[in-house]
């Protein structure tokens, strides 16, 4: 969530890349006679790809235009709340879903997906009490990222734990290679409450108790999740409170790390040859997503990436834009250079190596992020009270404590409790 | 001026005053004791390619006809300034039974997120607005003194931090002071210490942060300073000279008494921005280490779920703390011009 100058940058250079890339793409006729498509977006690439291809539907009698950022979700309910809504379609994933369908502003697609869909396979619809309310282009999830050639000079196998990952570190650490040798997104804010859902879910804590908003996260599995964070923060850059992904990525390339938990979609600008040395992209190797505690299920979460339409729109622009993002997620989208950019849930996708760790993941039986409407204000109390922990200004008690009582007062200003 | 003429002069600067201020505070107050109706959810089974799963879900039908019953909300009062995350009332009630010592008292205060936001908020406007106005007061007199020709350069270089846009200035200094920047390095030589990070340290971000905050704003007190040091009065200057009263006496039975109008305009600026202080704590990514009232506005407002009474309330708090600070300046002004006029 950080405002950033060299985000700015990249995305200055990024639309650049990307208008470029549309200009290679040949207009394609998707059969839609008008209407208006309006994306809004996170900006990664995949969704780039996604955005660039929706745009070939575009003709003189059809609109088509995006507006990724990685603010999406500031503007994205607001955007969409007027009628009609100045944006036709949101993309979304598994947590930002919820604000949308909280305040109503997205439509159920199951007509659109009867009349242009069918062709759409049946698991990349996304339902809600039976009703489709996105379809899914993507998959992501955090999963481990490790050097090659640092691990074999200290003589450790990958970790399949994160208390592994620790007596990792700490050879690493002592043969004097590197003094910080764990990366990690562990920004105060939305990254570090990402973190502890990651571990609390590993630990096999629930979140709430079952079937109501009262938070249960004052446990022994909370205080063990903590516990573990705290130590590996030993092993991290002492500024870890102020590295988001972005910076994470950064601090790879730079060749500062060795073992980290990242997400899938940011590990193809790890292993391309810009931004690092030889040394570094070349060794770097995805792997299954961690356990701690002797849990069974990795301690991470599985999500989706998909598109929405707005409910405050005629039906002639949710039809445009049906057609125009079903096809910016077709078969058709995927080449050389899209294959690698995600894990696509498209027929025809083949992952690449890199790919790997998301699909292990899956294939472990890794738990979705929680789709809870009041899932986003615990996440944000937990990101806003965990560095208290962290840097030792108190002990993992009171900032569970703290945590739980931050998010019931939100939870009753929200009306989710009485 | 005519009462009639005063009133047509008078009528734009009133509506402007009116539209832009006055309504805009009657908004944030009503939306601060208003708060969203009791959420109707119910479960239902929540379906995507990682398979099908219990989840609960908004009632939308149920929440329009609610909505439809009371469109701005429900009526919570005062309840959104008294919760855990604003006054905390109860909070500090129990606190205050319980707390053995004003130590421990102290402690579980600052560490409700209000307080621990206005005791930052409050130590950074303490010492940034005095600071900064006596360091651009001390620019002012050094350009001053220089010959002629070299004053452009001089007051362009000063200018600087002030046409650098805040949040750049502000990402600037935090690169450098990265354990791996050049100020970084230096504090870590310096310290002898080659794991010391600013970034990790609470006392030394509240450090950065107020250094930034100097920084940034020193050079509008400079402009300030230096346009009255052209009003000085030549001839007492000159017959203080002749007294034979030294540089430091000219500036302090001079030019100090001859500036103070302008000191007391300059503090209520910036008192006012520096209570808002917001910019840096983004920038800096400080938000583990230092929080401001104007930060918890944002914090609110942009998360996954809009917390919109919440950051009204803490506008509205805002507003008052600002009144609060500003108040012995005000009296001041009211003292030195309120009785003059009149």
């Amino acid at each position: 969530m950080t405002i950033s100058i060299q985000r700015l940058a990249q995305t200055v250079l990024l639309s650049a890349t990307a208008l470029a890339c549309t200009v290679g793409i040949a207009n394609a006729d998707c059969g839609i006679k008008s209407g208006r498509v309006s994306i809004v977006g996170n900006e990664f690439p995949a969704i780039k790809t996604v955005a660039a291809n929706a745009a070939t539907c575009a003709t003189s009698a059809v609109e088509v235009k995006s507006n990724l950022t990685a603010d999406h979700q500031k503007i994205n309910l607001a955007g969409m709340s007027g009628n009609p809504a100045e944006y036709t379609s949101a993309v979304i994933a598994t947590s930002s879903i919820v604000a949308l369908l909280n305040e109503g502003v997205i439509r159920p697609l199951d007509e659109l997906v009867a009349a242009h869909g069918q062709d759409i396979p049946k698991n990349r619809l996304v339902t809600i009490d039976g009703k489709v309310m996105a379809v899914a282009f993507m998959a992501n999830a955090q999963h481990q990222v490790y050097r090659k050639d640092v691990l074999e000079k200290v003589g450790v196998q990958p970790p399949k734990s994160y208390e592994e990952m620790l007596a990792a570190a700490e050879k690493i650490r002592a043969a004097g290679i590197m003094q910080y040798p764990v990366g990690g997104a562990y920004a105060a804010g939305w990254n570090l409450g990402q973190e502890f859902v990651n571990m609390y879910i590993g630990m096999g804590g629930e979140f709430f108790k079952p079937g109501t908003a009262e938070v249960a996260v004052n446990n022994d599995q909370g205080v063990a999740a903590l516990e573990m964070m705290k130590k590996l923060t030993g092993y991290m850059n002492p500024d870890y409170l102020t590295h988001d992904s972005n910076a994470t990525s950064a601090e790879w390339e730079a060749g500062n790390v060795a073992l980290m938990n990242m997400w899938g979609s940011r590990t193809g600008v790890l292993v391309d040859t810009e931004g690092s040395k030889p040394e570094v992209y070349e060794n770097t190797m995805v792997g299954a997503p961690m356990t701690v505690g002797g849990g069974a299920i990795p301690a991470t979460t599985l999500w989706w990436d998909g598109w929405t339409v707005a409910k405050n729109i005629s039906d002639a622009d949710a039809e445009a834009t049906f057609i125009a993002m079903k096809r910016g997620s077709g078969p058709e989208i995927l080449n050389d250079a899209t294959m690698r950019e995600a894990v696509w849930m498209i027929e025809g996708y083949k992952p690449a190596p890199i790919n790997e760790g998301v699909m292990q993941t899956m294939t472990m039986g890794a738990k979705p992020y929680p789709m809870l409407p009041y899932m986003g204000l615990l996440h944000t109390a937990l990101g806003d009270n965990i560095a208290d922990f962290l840097t030792g200004k108190e002990d993992a008690k009171t900032t569970l404590a703290d945590i739980e009582a931050a998010y019931t007062a939100a939870a009753r200003e929200k009306g989710f409790l009485k | 001026m005519k009462h009639r003429t005063f009133f047509w002069f008078f009528l734009p600067s009133a509506a402007a005053m009116f539209l832009f201020i006055a309504l805009p505070i009657v908004s944030v107050l009503m939306q601060s004791v208003f708060a969203p109706h009791q959420q109707v959810v119910r479960e239902v089974e929540n379906c995507s390619v990682f398979g099908c799963t219990k989840t609960t879900t908004v009632d939308l039908a149920a929440t329009a006809a609610l909505r439809e019953a009371e469109p701005l909300g429900r009526f919570v009062g005062g309840s959104i300034y008294t919760d855990r995350n604003h006054l905390a009332f109860s909070e500090v009630a129990v606190l205050a039974s319980t707390a053995d010592g004003i130590s421990t008292f102290l402690d579980g205060l600052l560490n409700l997120p209000f307080y621990g936001a206005l005791l930052f908020t409050l130590t950074y406007t303490l010492v940034v607005t005095p600071l900064s106005i006596l360091l651009g007061f001390v620019v002012a007199l050094a350009v001053n003194a220089v010959p002629r020709f070299l004053r452009g350069p001089m007051i362009f270089v000063s200018l600087l931090p002030m046409i650098i846009t805040p949040l750049v200035g502000a990402l600037i200094l935090f690169w450098m002071v990265d354990a791996r920047g050049v100020l970084g390095a230096l504090i870590q030589s310096l310290a002898g210490d080659p794991n010391l990070s600013v970034k990790a340290s609470t006392p030394l971000m509240w450090a950065m942060l107020m250094v930034y905050g100097i920084w940034s704003s020193a050079p509008f007190a400079f402009v300030v300073y230096y346009a009255g040091l052209q009003t000085v009065p030549q001839d007492t200057l000159e017959s203080a000279m002749i007294d034979g009263a030294s540089r430091w006496e000219r500036i302090r039975y001079v030019i100090v008494p001859h500036l103070l109008p302008l000191t007391t305009f300059m503090a209520l600026i910036k008192i006012m921005d520096n209570f808002r202080v917001f910019e840096p704590i983004v920038s800096f990514n400080a938000s583990a280490h230092a929080q401001s009232l104007s930060y918890f506005i944002y914090s609110d407002l942009g998360g996954e779920t809009r917390l919109l009474s919440s950051a009204a309330a803490t506008s509205v708090l805002t507003i008052l703390g600002v009144v609060v600070l500003l108040s012995p300046v005000l009296v001041r002004t009211w003292k030195t011009y309120g009785r003059g006029a009149a």
